[in-house]
């Protein structure tokens, strides 16, 4: 009787494993399938063309094998050089991006009434379309009309820059849009962490006497440390990736000024059509980040203080 | 001793000063709005006329959007595109969240890893890869290859799994002993206890979907094909210096967003906040 029991138990226990089985793939089936097509696989197309010299409008029959020439001709490419400069330059748009934002965040938090008010203000230009707010600017910025030339006139710069059509400005005046745009995301993020320390601490601190420097320094800045690192390396992932801004508002240009990694590799798989080249820059972009990606990981232990 | 409620006048000053810094910081936009209702050659006069003196709002409007551009096109394509691409990445991406958090079976662990390993790749480096795919799969210049694209979320998919692991397992526990299955749970016990998250990544898919720009340019070619983004800069082009056309055009590009935005102003700000998620 009791083994009875006991086959009959497994049997069904058995049975309910399967079935856990069963719905287990079948629910996560259109997820993999999906990351399988759309990611995976091209991933393996993307090793092979590393190796290739490719003009794709010209058919398979064109296909060339080319060995390592292209990562020994992006060694070599100063356009490509000068791309991988500016993306590092871009970068500096990260930490003046925290530090403005860590500013906002703090007086928001608890320094002013209306605080959903000021959330939606400065969140408004994350949402809005890359497209229309850079429209937006490109006329702000116009060199003879613009208002901010005008502006700059009119409290005596006589010799204003011509922002994104001179070549010097071209990319601080990017960097400067972008900052801008990302200022709500970095808001948000902060003020979450903002939120999420003990109150408390700020009371005993204050009666042991410190001001609010002291406390910033010794109970705000330590207590955000994760957040702010990971805004660090999303904000620098970000910058990577940036590709909208550019595409609209300079194209890369002028003379190459504002030329950065995802826009580079645009350009020559695109409108230069060369292929195999253009995966070659993927693959740097891919490493870069995935360095990054494992700076965080290691980072995440080690460099947040709590 | 009872607390006085008066008015806090160093916050009344310091909240004062942040609204003129937040007028400064959207100024921008409401540049953009005014030139949209003037004349073109009232858009560059100075001092700027905020409010203009003479509007020309209707002709600018109608020229959007009933001239020889067929802005609603674009109009209706993004919506299809963003609607259908919101649709079909929640469903992906909530069944995946449910399997991976809620159904036990052996392989769920590593495969969950796999997925989570793609988040590090930046689609912007498969671009190639995938333009390659996109062509000789057929998919290219395809509404449904722009909506496929971007169906398949790890973002969304971890997001919505970290809330389906808050769920109590005595819910689901107990509803399998009644005996229903893990779909019946799904759709009847999971999916309505985590709306609001599901809600969140909704408004946030259809906000970056309604905003991407990088794909359409990429993956569309036909004209009568393209989205809302691309549209706004072919009629910059277009109308090269008619700046009362092209603000009126990007308000037209900004203004449906702004109103999900609005709507829906705490599930993205506490979406952005909770998983510091960003498109």
């Amino acid at each position: 009787m009791a083994t009875a029991a006991g086959v009959n138990g497994r049997k069904r226990a058995s049975s309910l494993q399967r079935k856990e089985f069963l719905a287990g793939w079948l629910f996560v089936a259109p997820m993999l399938i999906g990351i399988s097509i759309f990611t995976l696989f091209p991933i393996l197309i993307m090793l092979i063309l590393n190796f290739s010299d490719w003009d794709f409008v010209m058919g398979l029959d064109n296909f060339k094998w080319a060995g390592l020439d292209n990562f020994a001709r992006l060694a070599d490419d100063a356009k490509f050089h000068k791309t991988f400069t500016n993306n590092l330059i871009f970068m500096f748009t990260v930490p003046v991006c925290m530090a403005i934002s860590l500013l906002l965040a703090i007086i928001i938090d608890k320094h002013v009434y209306m605080k959903d008010y000021f959330k939606v203000t400065y969140f408004m230009p994350y949402i809005s379309s890359v497209v229309a707010v850079a429209v937006v600017w490109q006329v702000l910025f116009h060199p003879s009309k613009g208002p901010v030339n005008h502006f700059l006139r009119l409290v005596g710069i006589d010799d204003p820059p011509g922002w994104i059509a001179d070549p010097n400005w071209a990319l601080v005046s990017v960097m400067m849009i972008s900052v801008w745009i990302s200022i709500g995301f970095n808001m948000i993020v902060y003020l979450a962490g903002l939120q999420s320390i003990p109150k408390d601490l700020y009371e005993s601190a204050e009666i042991d006497g410190a001001g609010g420097w002291i406390k910033f320094r010794k109970i705000t800045l330590p207590l955000l440390s994760p957040t702010t690192f990971f805004l660090l390396i999303t904000g620098i992932i970000y910058t990577f990736k940036s590709f909208d801004l550019i595409a609209v508002l300079t194209k890369g240009g002028p003379a190459g000024s504002t030329s950065l990694m995802v826009w580079y590799m645009y350009e020559t798989a695109f409108l230069n059509l060369k292929i195999g080249y253009a995966s070659a820059i993927g693959t740097v972009l891919f490493v870069s980040v995935l360095i990054i990606t494992l700076i965080q990981w290691i980072g995440q232990n080690k460099w947040v203080n709590y | 001793m009872p607390v006085q409620k008066t008015l806090n006048w160093k916050k009344a000053v310091v909240t004062l000063i942040m609204f003129a810094c937040g007028i400064l910081f959207l100024l921008p936009f409401f540049w953009m709005l005014s030139a949209s209702l003037k004349f073109e050659n009232d858009v560059f006069t100075y001092p700027i006329q905020w409010i203009p003196e003479r509007w020309n709002a209707v002709n600018n409007y109608k020229t959007v959007w009933m001239g020889d551009y067929p802005f609603w096109l674009y109009y209706l394509n993004t919506i299809k595109v963003a609607v259908l691409t919101t649709l079909t990445s929640v469903t992906v991406s909530s069944l995946a969240a449910y399997g991976f958090s809620k159904v036990h079976f052996p392989a769920g662990r590593w495969l969950f890893l796999i997925v989570l390993a793609t988040f590090m790749v930046p689609q912007q480096a498969i671009l190639v890869p995938q333009f390659i795919l996109y062509r000789s799969l057929g998919l290219f210049d395809t509404h449904i290859g722009l909506i496929l694209l971007n169906s398949f979320s790890v973002l969304g998919t971890f997001m919505l799994r970290q809330f389906f692991m808050t769920l109590h397992n005595d819910y689901i526990e107990s509803a399998k002993i009644d005996g229903a299955g893990h779909f019946r749970i799904f759709l009847q016990i999971a999916v309505p206890l985590v709306r609001p998250a599901i809600a969140t990544y909704a408004i946030l898919r259809f906000i970056w979907t309604w905003n991407d720009y990088q794909n359409p340019l990429i993956f569309l070619r036909t004209d009568r094909l393209i989205t809302l983004q691309l549209a706004m800069q072919k009629f910059t082009t277009i109308n090269g210096e008619y700046y009362s056309l092209i603000m009126a055009a990007a308000v037209s590009a900004i203004f449906p967003l702004l109103i999900v935005f609005i709507i829906g102003q705490k599930q993205v700000i506490e979406g952005i906040a909770l998983g510091g998620v960003k498109g």
